[in-house]
């Protein structure tokens, strides 16, 4: 079956900037993305567990779009433009799509 | 001094107050004992529902008056200025940075919310009537703090950018929306909407705060557990200091008003509690270099548990004892 080459973007982000990042995401016409629960986690600020967090403030997400290859550097712009001087961790990893209108 | 140490006594042997203990000590313990994370958000809609519709219904019966308006005032005035005071006593007592000094400063402006609900019903307990309208107080309280404190921050040069992001999480935050919309249904209805769902919300309230307290507790112990080494000798000791000099400047504002005892003691309970839900979150969007560890281990591992169990007894007996009860 024929792949196709694309850049898969996960942004670990406090929940409290979700919508922000979103919406940044959506302005530079990244309309494709999925925001997952993250369960816990350790980092420089100690360990924590989502069943622990009182409220929004501590607890973290994960957004994940997966892009053409030249789209990418229009979506790490608006991105890190929303979680620069935040909790988080951006990586990009390569990877293999089947149909590639759908990005 | 002989009714402040039985009312503490009494307080910190109530089932409230142990099932907080219990689940402090369980996490202190590493027990995996937890609330499961939707039911303690189920508990604490309940509380919120029931606390504003009792308020509200304590208003529709006794009637609005111009005490109402004074005492909102005196809530916005007390929660902008306690920042400035906490911040002030920051710079003195410990080494932190302005920015995480404002963050903190923050949370001793703003109220929280469980604190407020645990001295309502130690107040029930003793048979001592307050205001109803304390719950709109409480809740007029949240937002001030937090411009305050970016506008000590914005004193240092450093300006910060009040998007409309954050305008809405802060004014229309579920706590808010919740507590003020139950106060206006149970104003609207009255007694006879209480009478309707009271075996809901009054005769399961102790049993629902003791189950949401043992999470409280849960999370207060995994914070003093993982964060602990975050607090300095005098940022403790501020911990510590900040809730009487606000329930102090709560006291003078509740006499001044001519509150009742229960009033007087609740203005002093908002006063000297720290926020650990509002707050916390918009900092994190505002000051997001602030040190959360810092500010959040502060309110909830140490602030709140020294309201919760010596805190508010003080507070009750000092406003009977001033007000003659």
């Amino acid at each position: 079956m024929k792949t196709h080459r694309a850049k898969r973007v996960e942004i670990t982000i406090e929940a409290i900037m979700q919508s922000r990042l979103t919406d940044a995401l959506t302005k530079a016409s990244v309309t494709g993305y999925t925001v997952l629960p993250v369960l816990g986690g350790s980092g420089r600020s100690g360990d924590w567990v989502r069943s622990g967090e009182i409220g929004r403030a501590s607890g973290m997400v994960q957004v994940v779009c997966i892009i053409r290859p030249e789209r990418l550097d229009a979506l790490l712009d608006a991105a890190f433009a929303v979680v620069e001087k935040h909790i988080g961790v951006v990586t990009i990893v390569d990877c293999e799509v089947l149909r590639a209108e759908r990005f | 001094m002989d009714q402040i140490l039985s009312l503490a006594a009494s307080n910190l042997l109530s089932p409230i107050i142990l099932s907080f203990a219990l689940g402090v000590a369980a996490s202190l313990a590493r027990s995996d004992l937890s609330v499961p994370e939707a039911a303690a958000k189920a508990l604490s809609i309940y509380l919120l529902f029931a606390i504003g519709f009792k308020g509200g219904v304590s208003v529709a019966a006794h009637g609005i008056d111009a005490k109402l308006g004074l005492t909102l005032l005196a809530g916005i005035i007390l929660s902008a200025g306690l920042p400035l005071i906490a911040f002030a006593l920051l710079k003195v007592m410990t080494g932190l940075s302005r920015l995480d000094a404002a963050a903190v400063a923050a949370h001793y402006g703003s109220i929280s919310i469980v604190t407020f609900v645990a001295a309502t019903s130690v107040l029930q307990s003793s048979g001592i009537a307050s205001e109803g309208y304390m719950v709109a107080v409480a809740a007029a309280m949240e937002a001030p703090a937090i411009l305050s404190a970016l506008w000590l921050i914005s004193r240092g040069g450093d300006g910060r950018r009040m998007d409309s992001h954050l305008w809405r999480e802060i004014l229309l935050n579920g706590s808010i929306v919740l507590l003020v919309g139950s106060f206006f249904i149970g104003w609207v209805t009255g007694e006879e909407g209480l009478a309707e769902i009271s075996s809901f919300i009054v005769a399961p309230f102790k049993g629902v705060l003791c189950l949401f307290l043992l999470d409280m507790g849960l999370v207060a112990g995994r914070g003093l557990r993982g964060r602990s080494g975050a607090l300095s000798p005098g940022v403790l000791a501020f911990g510590l200091l900040m809730p009487i000099i606000g329930s102090s400047l709560g006291v003078i504002f509740g006499l001044a008003l001519g509150l009742s005892t229960g009033g007087v003691a609740l203005l002093m309970v908002l006063s000297a509690s720290a926020s650990y839900i509002a707050v916390p979150a918009a900092m994190r969007v505002a000051l997001p270099e602030a040190n959360p560890s810092i500010y959040l281990t502060l309110s909830l591992g140490v602030t709140f548990p020294f309201n919760l169990t010596l805190g508010i007894p003080l507070y009750v007996a000092v406003s009977a004892a001033l007000t003659g009860a």
